[in-house]
């Protein structure tokens, strides 16, 4: 006679789980992964693999030898952190460099922590910005990308450069919002910069921009964006308040002062907004719990990242917005929902 | 800066016995609750200022803790016998067999507070471990092929954190006993005889037989079940032969030829 | 546009295979066991012993103080054991075991199918009737009718609710129960209404799943001034009280206070089906209707059992035994219930008692549990509950055992639903200790 089985209630479940959540983020972020294969060939692919391989193998050896628990490479969220990671670095970052990033964002940033779950800050943010800090001038690198297919510029795989990380035959560009930020302090207006650079909103939304890989196409991680909230991954809330707060913040100081505030638009489709907004903001561990604590760690990573933009020293301030407001986080996790009704109550 | 700091230091020094830190040192210091008390400053405050109460005891530095401590403050303490925890149940995986499976969260007290268990005895141990994960000194594991915790004599300090997490009952501070013998009744089913015998070999099935033998009176039947009490219990074994389960246990004496 | 509860909630496919099934009578068994606890209160006292001769419909036993009722037989025969048998769970109760011979009702009953409609008992007969006849809430609580129905002192009743939603996944008894005994559902609730008070209005809240059901009960009710249908989204916990108190209502009942501090009473339509029997029949509650079913397709039934049925003897007749009398192989869970609250079996010659309302047979690979990951603070579960709890936090605060701030974060609301449990994508038990702690510190708060 077979022995039956016995639980407390429920004893049915839903199909949902944590691989396959991982699963659709990964799905999400192959747009803006085939967008930077496209433009940047053999470079990002390098760049891609040797962040993913790195963090996947990291996490696996951290666990299994000094944690000493089983493996858990299998919930895919080292492949989420690695392809984040990389999408957040210049197509030019030599393989080390990656490799870094890699011990910091799963070593320090989440490991330490405790694991899955457990990290207070994004893993994937953490590296870059350390990176940035450390790394100064192969993280602002960024090389004009003339995509794989043109014979003229066959572009020189990252790896095979050494610590200087120079281009000798690609030229490396500045991004629009280091151009900005440097003719604005020069006295130049918008209008100058706008011809000089011939800056064009349908570039920013396909891809031919400078920046990190993640930060050049916005259309791709709009699609990325829609299959997220079709699978039902993430709740709009928190990319709709960063946007909203960029836009409005962008768009009265350029109503007030066209010449030196770049539009909304500008504002939006350069830098990492979009990709912070929908990919690291997101991030279920390092964001609050609920619709209001969403609320208000959207609106403060837009306004903490419009300020560095125009009074900070940095010409891209997401990637600090977003690891201030994680800091805020567990504050935020405070807000007590009252009981049944829909609007809560900081309690 | 550092004057400032010196001058608030000192006005809001907290005045403190400063014995509390002197006995502090000759404590094992594991803040494990096993005396009562929140924590062993806690502790070690109440036995300074409390010298009538004789049951102040620390039982993770035992005797010896409490030696040194009484010295410190020019006292005496009585020594107390060492206890060790047992667990008052013998029905391993062998003799006490499933008839269903258990498939919810790992936790005695869950499958404590759904039903009766996955063996036909109900009171008996559940083997998912709350007492390893209560004991902070790692002297519990479950055995896997008696799917019954053991109790590791070293390491026990007969704190009562696994005699409080047993959602069974079934933990108990026993005296270690002299050379660490010690003799108890190895079972917690309160059924009727019949009922015990059904569900497991080795039950207690409260025949009184061991009463009839023990010559110093330490049994008692309560409930269908016997109990050796542990202070008049003089090891003589003569229960631990006549009991037809075998359900009193007999630690670390040499085997009888 | 149907209304329903404004938080949390899941929607599990409905799974009701069995919903075109009619209602089957099951033969008489051979020997019924009747425990003593098959409501919310104190157990019933047995008022018979071993060798005496019960009709059907005689009481054998007595309630217990006022949260309590009656139990009667539900077959003529002898008794053959007043003595603690086990549940099906495993747990011994007190059991009133009853040898069937015959099949002879008490003088009194009236056996015929034809409909009473004219209602002529005063309120507090029905109320009198009601109580003596045993009669409890069907929908699964099993709370003694009456006192449901006695008048709390400031807590003046608006609305009767009749709940019809069925919102556990599987179960059909209830839509088959309004599908061919609309009529009585009707009567057995104006009686109840009559009793809370004669401006009270009533409402039947169902599951927009339920078409046929809605339209049958929406005919019937024209006939009734004060009654209306509310039809009510698919959603889970629909049934539940509180929901469904919100979903036709809009009002919240309060932590810790009573459905009645809203005006709202609620009974489930195979309660009020038990009222018309009981005030209308004088008949009091031995059966009651229950699901036999599961994901394959041959075994799904709706039956009509008398009270005290052992679990085996039902299976057998809907063919989910082998020949030595054990459940069928492929199925690994027998439940008692829906799958969301329901309970596990584990004894199958255990009685299904008055308010069992289904037996779900599962396989292995639909309720296996998965191996639990880390909590990953997606805040599903959160979003899921219906209480507006947060389940990740109670859990953590369960494991920890810090109980006041348990009840700061307000556990003692929690209605077990198992929304939580169910979405998790890392599987994490929650309310497995999130009940736990709840049922420890109710005790403890009992104690004090």
């Amino acid at each position: 006679m077979n022995k039956l089985l016995v639980s407390p209630a429920p004893h049915l479940h839903s199909k949902e789980t944590t691989k396959g959540i991982m699963r659709d983020v990964i799905i999400a972020l192959m747009p803006s992964v085939l967008v930077s294969l496209y433009f940047a060939g053999v470079s990002a692919f390098l760049v891609l693999t040797v962040s993913v391989v790195g963090c996947v193998l990291l996490e696996h050896l951290i666990v299994k030898y000094m944690m000493k628990k089983k493996t858990t490479v299998h919930d895919l969220s080292a492949v989420v952190t690695g392809l984040i990671l990389a999408l957040n670095l210049p197509v030019s970052s030599p393989w080390w460099m990656v490799l870094i990033g890699c011990v910091v964002a799963i070593g320090v940033a989440k490991m330490t922590f405790g694991g899955l779950g457990h990290n207070l800050f994004n893993p994937a943010l953490v590296a870059r910005v350390f990176l940035l800090i450390s790394f100064p001038v192969q993280m602002t690198n960024w090389a004009v990308t003339n995509g794989i297919f043109t014979p003229e510029n066959p572009l020189i795989p990252g790896f095979l450069l050494g610590a200087q990380g120079q281009l000798p035959d690609a030229l490396s560009g500045a991004t629009p919002l280091g151009i900005i930020k440097e003719g604005l302090a020069n006295g130049l207006t918008m209008d100058v910069l706008s011809q000089q650079h011939d800056f064009s909103y349908w570039q920013m939304l396909f891809g031919k921009i400078n920046g990190s890989m993640g930060e050049a196409s916005a259309l791709a991680i709009l699609i990325g964006f829609v299959y997220l909230l079709a699978r039902k991954v993430i709740k709009p809330i928190i990319p709709l308040a960063i946007v909203v707060t960029v836009a409005l913040f962008s768009g009265i100081l350029h109503l007030i002062d066209p010449a030196h505030y770049a539009d909304p638009l500008f504002h939006l489709l350069t830098g990492g907004v979009l990709l912070g907004a929908v990919f690291m903001a997101t991030d279920y561990v390092t964001s609050p719990m609920s619709s209001l604590g969403m609320l208000i760690f959207g609106v403060g990573i837009g306004l903490v990242t419009m300020i560095i933009r125009i009074w900070g020293v940095y010409p891209e301030g997401v990637s600090f917005a977003i690891l201030f407001m994680n800091a805020w986080v567990p504050l935020l996790n405070k807000i007590k929902p009252s009981p049944y009704k829909k609007e809560v109550n900081l309690g | 800066m550092a004057v400032v700091l010196y001058f608030v230091a000192q006005k809001f020094k907290i005045q403190e016995d400063p014995r509390i830190d002197q006995v502090l040192e000759v404590m094992p210091g594991a803040n494990c609750g096993g005396c009562g008390f929140a924590g062993c400053r806690a502790f070690v405050e109440t036995f300074i200022n409390n010298p009538e109460r004789t049951d102040l005891f620390c039982p993770v530095g035992g005797n010896e803790s409490m030696q040194q401590a009484a010295q410190v403050l020019g006292r005496e303490v009585q020594e107390q016998a060492p206890k060790i925890a047992v667990l008052r149940c013998n029905g391993s995986c062998e003799v006490r067999p499933k008839f269903n499976t258990y498939n919810g969260s790992p936790s005695c007290a869950v499958v404590a507070d759904l039903y009766g268990g996955e063996t036909s005895c109900s009171f008996g141990c559940l083997g998912l471990g709350d007492c390893v994960q209560a004991c902070l000194f790692d002297a519990l594991a479950i055995d896997p092929e008696t799917c019954l915790p053991v109790v590791d004599e070293e390491k026990c300090t007969s704190c009562g954190a696994c005699v409080k997490a047993c959602p069974k009952k079934l933990m108990e501070l026993r005296p270690k006993g002299p050379k660490n013998r010690r003799i108890y009744v190895a079972c917690s089913n309160k059924d009727k005889g019949a009922l015990t015998r059904k569900a497991c070999p080795v039950g207690c099935i409260g025949c009184g037989l061991c009463i009839k033998a023990c010559p110093f009176d330490a049994i008692t039947l309560t409930d269908n079940l016997a109990y050796i009490d542990p202070d008049k219990c003089r090891l003589c074994r003569k229960c631990v032969a006549v009991c037809p389960t075998q359900s009193i246990l007999e630690i670390n004496f040499p085997q009888k030829n | 546009m149907s209304k329903t509860f404004s938080i949390g909630g899941i929607h599990p496919i409905d799974r009701k295979f069995s919903k075109d099934r009619p209602i089957e009578d099951l033969p008489v068994p051979q020997r019924v066991y009747l425990p003593m606890n098959q409501h919310l209160g104190m157990p019933s006292v047995p008022i018979v012993k071993k060798g005496d001769r019960v009709k059907v419909g005689q009481p054998v036993a007595e309630a217990a103080g006022f949260v309590s009722a009656p139990v009667h037989a539900s077959v003529s025969g002898t008794v053959a054991d007043v003595a603690l048998y086990p549940d099906f769970q495993g747990k011994r109760v007190l059991t009133v075991v009853i040898e069937t011979e015959g099949d002879e009702w008490l003088e009194g009953i009236d056996r015929t199918s034809q409909l009473k409609q004219e209602i002529t008992t005063v309120p507090e007969e029905t109320f009198r009737k009601i109580k003596e006849m045993g009669i409890v809430g069907l929908g699964g609580a099993a709370f003694p009718t009456h006192v449901k129905l006695t008048p709390i002192e400031g807590m003046q009743p608006e609305y009767l609710i009749l709940n019809g939603s069925e919102c556990e996944p599987f179960l059909t008894s209830d839509y088959r129960l309004m599908l061919e005994h609309g009529q009585e559902i009707l009567i057995g609730a104006e009686l109840m209404r009559r009793v809370l008070g004669t401006d009270v209005n009533g409402i039947i809240g169902i599951e927009e799943n339920k078409p046929l059901a809605i339209s049958a009960m929406q005919k019937i009710a024209a006939n009734y001034l004060q009654w209306k249908v509310v039809p009510l989204k698919k959603r889970y916990p629909q049934g539940g009280e509180k929901q469904l108190i919100d979903a036709v209502l809009g009002r919240k009942v309060a932590s810790f206070a009573l459905p009645i501090s809203t005006g709202a009473i609620v009974q489930n339509v195979g309660t009020a089906f038990a009222v018309y029997e009981a005030v209308q029949k004088s008949k009091p509650l031995l059966s009651n209707v229950l699901t036999v079913t599961g994901s394959g397709p041959t075994i799904q039934k709706n039956y009509r059992f008398r009270i005290g049925t052992s679990m085996r003897d039902i299976l057998y007749s809907a063919g989910a035994l082998d020949p030595e009398g054990n459940l069928l192989p492929q199925f690994a869970k027998l439940v008692s219930g829906g799958p969301m609250m329901g309970k596990a079996v584990v004894n199958l010659q255990a009685p299904v008692v008055k308010s069992s309302s289904a037996l779900l047979l599962l396989t292995e690979k639909e309720t296996k549990r998965q191996e639990p990951g880390d909590c990953i603070r997606c805040a599903k579960c959160f979003q899921a509950c219906p209480m507006h709890l947060q389940p990740y936090l109670l859990y953590q605060l369960a494991l920890a055992g810090r109980t006041e701030e348990l009840e700061k974060h307000r556990v003692f609301d929690c209605i077990e639903c198992g929304c939580c449990l169910y979405t998790c994508p890392a599987h994490i038990p929650l309310l497995d200790q999130i009940r736990l702690a709840k049922n420890a510190s109710l005790k403890n708060k009992r104690k004090k």
